[in-house]
This record gives structure tokens, C-alpha cells and sequence, in this order.
């Protein structure tokens, strides 16, 4: 009998795709006992220890696989799966970020440096995205107060701006013919906001270092704002004494504003905020969740904004 | 190379109706399928709700396709155009139900605040309320009942949803990425085509419009022929239908 095997044997077909994953989160755990252990299989992660926070919520954690492989990261095209099957070549190490300003201490500050001067922890938060939809990620991270305070920001400084990575040649959709997006992707905070305890740069998720896909190797965490104001793969914190420009709010002014907190009564222009789904909760049977005000971090953010019209400074 | 019209279209005639309802309905109940099975990843009902609206969008680009492809290259899907419209309008009304069902749970209240408050709803149900005197009326006895010609007009709101379908898409994005646009120009070329050929070939022959409303040659729709064929006759000015017009399709 003649075998034909001339096309080969894909690898797909010798062991489901999540039996090897089962089986290498087994030798990760294996090899983290010998202190070199990867959840995601990712080759490039790396264990991060981090003592937990009183900030965390204890709601049902969205899984590794759906953290990693659906968010947006539009360097990496605008399809929710681009961000994990394009960023392999983003080369996160080694790492600086330009911290400049109005600042006494302005300077090219490696990661590592500024990682060695904080304590790091896990915080769980509540990630809700402007589209309507939600998770739950334990994120590893310091707050960004640290870092600001080592730059030691001038008295006149009132903003933070942010600035991620502009590097077409490991971020194909900068690349682009028809950019979705004005490149650097940009973000701001006010002082206030910059400074609150809750939030955080993250370098880390589910206790390792952050997946290129999720902007490594570190972003802006801001769990009370929509999800689009954690900028990732940041390259610069410059601090400023006006409003900086944003990518979201250049792109659609009228739809995305510069505070975007999340608010289930001021709706997006072109559909509810009302509602959220929450990712991986019961498939397409899924019900749709109420959002809470300030995605339930009211009690400790509010004040920040008392006075304010938030219809107005959306 | 020879390219001969009339054979292709001899050949694709060979397709039964059914079997393209059949085909049709494949991409609905894989998704629903991988969807109960939960394997449509992270988001799954955005997944089933998206893929049910796209599949109306390219099934309605379909049926907006068999015409330009006879008139311009002499291809004949004549016989096929009252099944792909119906799996069009089949398609747009299990999104519409996704969407009232699974995503909304049935909550009347937010369902009619989307209604009049967001315009690619506003606009989706619009094209799919346009859509239903037209499937309707996809049947012989409706052409008979209303005559060819005033079926064939009622039947050009298929222009309007078409692009109401497009411009739904593009309205429920951020950004503008390059998907909704890509159907959108499909969509503006072939409804250009029909502007500009209603402005530069007026008016059309009887022949034509009868060839046109003419849905298949199954037996038994010899009456339904024929009343399209006094219409057709009428419009023309002529006595009685050419013999060619019961060969040709």
C-alpha cells in the first residue's frame, strides 16, 4: 500500500492545540519551581513577584487566554486577535522612557532602574472598555506616583502626557497606508488623576511580565476610565501645564472626550454605555450587566471631579 | 481564450434552487453551532451577531451582482435571484433577532431607546422593516397579483436597504477601518451602475424588463410568464410576446 504523506503533517494535527498549551503550562509550573516558570508559554515572560493590594476586587478573574488574545492595540491592527498574532516583534527589552517637563529630574530612565526603586503589586481591577464590553485582569504594578516622584514634578506641572512607542517596523499598522490612528498613540491625565493610588503602571499580568500584545513591557492602568486611556508600550511621560492632545479625542473629539470616565448616563454619541458584557461569561447567552458609575470605583475617584458637569467633560 | 456567456450559464443552471438554499443557510448554523458550543472566542455573541449581519451584507451585494453580470458579461443567474434575496432578508432577520434576543435579553425599553436614539440602529431596522414587503412579495403569485411592473418597482427598495446596510456598519465602528468601507464601495458601485444605466439606456426595451422579472423556469409558472409577458407586451407596444422570449432566460 502506498502511504501518501507528501504534504506533511501539520503540527495541529498531532496534539490539539490546548493539549500542548495544558502541557506547557504543566512545565511552566514545573520549571517555576526552579524559578523560570511562563504561564503563557510566552518565551519572553518572566515570573514577577508582587504582594497583593487592598484595592483588588475578588470578582471572577477573565482568563489568561481571553486577556491575551482579545484587546485592542491598533499599532497592531484594529481586529481584536491582531494585537496577539502581529506584536511578536515588538523587542520590549531593553527599555527606556523619557521622563521630561516640568520636572527637576527630566532624564532617559531605564525600566529596570525605575522598577528597582518601587514595590510591586498585584491589583485586580475592573478593565471596562469604551465598545461595551468588560473584564476582570490582575494586573502586576507600581503606582505611577512613584515614578512622578522621583522626577520630582515642578510646582506649574498640572497634566501628565504619555507617548507610546512609534516604531513601524516591529508595529505593522503604523506602517499603514490609511493609519486608523495619528502615530504616536497619545494620552493625558490630569496631576489629580496621575497621582491617585489606584493608578498604576502595569509591567505584569497573571504574575508575569506583560505580553507584547498587551503593551509591553509596561502601561497605564486607570481603572475608572474607559479602556482606551491605558496607553501601552509607553516611550515618554512628559508633564505639562496644559491639557494634552489625545489620539482618541484628535481622532472623534465629539465622541471621545479627555477625561473619559466610564459613565453609564452620558452614552458614547453612537451607542448605550448603559450596559456592559463581561468576557467570558456564558457564551452567546450572555447577559448584559449593568456599568456602574466610574466602572465601581466611585467611592474613591468621585471626589476628584466634584463640581464638574461630566455630560460636558466627558 | 474563449469566454462563452452562454455556456457558463447553461452549466451554473444546472444547480438546483434548493441546493443554494441550502448552501445558503451553512455559515448561520455553523455559527449558531460553534456559538451553543462556545467556541467563537472571547466575545462570542458580538461574534454570531456580526457574521449573521455580514453574511445579509454579502448575500444583498449578491443579488445586487445578477444583474450587472447578465447585462455586462452575459452570464444568466436569473434563476437563483429569488433565493439569494430570500437568504438576504433570512439573514438581516436573524441578526435582527440576535440582537432583540441574546445581546438586548428582550429589554423593550433599551431596545427602543437604541431604536430612536442611535442612527445605525435607526437605520438597520429601517433597511430591515424595506426588506419585508419585498420577501413578501418573492413569490409568482405576488408578480401576478401586482403585475411586473409595479413589482419591479416596489422591488427597487432593495437599493435603499442595500445601502442602509452598508452605511449600518460603518456607523457601529470606531474608527474607520477598512471592512465596512470595502462593502460600502461595493455596495455605491453597483447601485451607481443602475443609475447610470437608467440614464444613459432609457427607455429599456420590454424584452429586457419582462427577462428581468421573469424569477425561474420551474413548470407551473407559466401563468405568472405570462401575466409579466402582457406587461412587458403592453409597455413595448406589441401585440404578443416573441417566440425567442420563452427560450431564452
Amino acid at each position: 500500500m502506498l502511504i501518501r504523506n507528501s504534504r506533511g503533517i501539520p503540527s495541529s494535527e498531532i496534539t490539539p492545540k490546548h493539549v500542548y498549551l495544558t502541557r506547557r503550562t504543566l512545565l511552566a509550573g514545573a520549571a517555576g519551581l526552579l524559578g523560570a516558570g511562563t504561564v503563557t508559554g510566552d518565551a519572553a515572560a518572566e515570573p514577577l513577584s508582587a504582594s497583593p493590594s487592598p484595592f483588588s476586587t475578588d470578582e471572577k478573574r477573565t482568563s489568561l487566554k481571553d486577556v491575551t488574545s482579545y484587546n485592542n492595540f491598533y499599532e497592531f491592527g484594529v481586529g481584536k486577535d491582531d494585537p496577539a498574532r502581529n506584536a511578536g516583534a515588538l523587542t520590549a527589552k531593553p527599555w527606556t522612557v523619557k521622563i521630561d517637563g516640568l520636572v527637576n529630574k527630566p532624564g532617559d530612565y531605564p525600566l529596570e532602574d525605575l522598577l528597582k526603586a518601587v514595590s510591586v503589586e498585584e491589583r485586580v481591577y475592573r478593565m471596562r472598555c469604551v465598545e461595551g464590553w468588560s473584564m476582570v485582569i490582575p494586573w502586576v504594578g507600581f503606582p505611577l506616583a512613584e515614578v512622578l516622584k522621583r522626577a520630582d514634578p515642578l510646582g506649574s506641572a498640572k497634566y501628565v502626557a504619555f507617548e507610546t512607542l512609534k516604531r513601524p517596523s516591529e508595529m505593522p499598522a503604523q506602517a499603514s497606508l490609511f493609519p486608523v490612528l495619528d502615530w504616536p498613540y497619545l494620552e493625558g491625565l490630569r496631576l489629580d488623576e496621575a497621582l491617585h493610588p489606584l493608578t498604576i503602571l502595569a509591567v505584569g499580568l497573571y504574575g508575569e511580565t506583560l505580553p507584547n500584545q498587551n503593551g509591553a513591557p509596561f502601561r497605564l492602568i486607570v481603572p475608572w476610565k474607559y479602556g482606551f486611556k491605558g496607553i501601552k508600550s509607553i516611550v515618554r511621560i512628559s508633564l505639562v501645564e496644559k491639557e494634552p492632545p489625545t489620539s482618541w479625542n484628535k481622532q472623534a473629539p465629539q465622541e471621545y472626550g479627555f477625561y473619559a470616565n466610564v459613565n453609564p448616563v452620558v452614552d458614547h454619541p453612537r451607542w448605550s454605555q448603559a450596559t456592559e458584557r463581561r468576557i467570558g461569561e456564558s457564551g452567546i447567552f450572555v447577559k448584559r450587566r449593568p456599568t456602574l458609575p466610574f466602572n465601581g470605583y466611585a467611592e474613591r475617584v468621585a471626589s476628584l471631579y466634584a463640581g464638574m458637569d461630566l455630560k460636558k467633560f466627558y | 481564450m474563449t469566454f462563452d456567456s452562454k455556456s457558463i450559464s447553461r452549466e451554473l443552471q444546472r444547480i438546483p434552487v434548493w441546493f443554494v438554499y441550502a448552501v445558503g443557510f451553512v455559515p448561520a448554523v455553523s455559527y449558531f453551532t460553534l456559538g451553543v458550543m462556545d467556541r467563537l472566542g472571547a466575545d462570542p455573541l458580538k461574534v454570531l451577531e456580526r457574521e449573521l449581519g455580514e453574511w445579509a451584507l454579502r448575500l444583498l451585494i449578491a443579488v445586487l451582482t445578477i444583474t450587472p453580470l447578465r447585462q455586462l458579461v452575459g452570464i444568466n443567474l436569473l434563476r437563483y435571484r429569488r433565493a439569494v434575496g430570500l437568504l438576504a432578508f433570512y439573514y438581516v432577520g436573524l441578526h435582527l433577532i440576535t440582537y432583540l434576543v441574546l445581546d438586548q435579553g428582550l429589554d423593550w425599553a433599551a431596545i427602543w431607546a437604541d431604536i430612536v436614539k442611535r442612527p445605525y440602529i435607526t437605520i438597520g431596522m429601517t433597511s430591515f422593516l424595506l426588506l419585508v414587503p419585498l420577501a413578501l412579495t418573492s413569490n409568482n403569485a405576488a408578480i401576478r397579483r401586482m403585475g411586473g411592473q409595479a413589482w419591479a418597482r416596489l422591488h427597487k427598495l432593495v437599493y435603499v436597504a442595500a445601502a442602509g446596510g452598508a452605511l449600518h456598519f460603518i456607523l457601529l465602528v470606531k474608527a474607520w477601518p477598512l471592512e465596512p468601507l470595502v462593502y460600502a464601495a461595493i455596495i455605491a458601485v453597483l447601485l451607481a451602475y443602475r443609475l447610470v444605466r437608467s440614464l444613459t439606456k432609457q427607455p429599456r426595451s420590454g424584452r429586457a424588463r419582462s427577462r428581468e422579472i421573469r424569477p425561474d423556469r420551474a413548470p407551473g409558472q407559466l401563468a405568472a410568464r405570462r401575466g409579466e409577458a402582457s406587461v412587458a407586451t403592453a409597455r413595448a407596444g406589441v401585440g404578443a410576446p416573441s417566440p425567442g422570449q420563452q427560450e431564452r432566460t
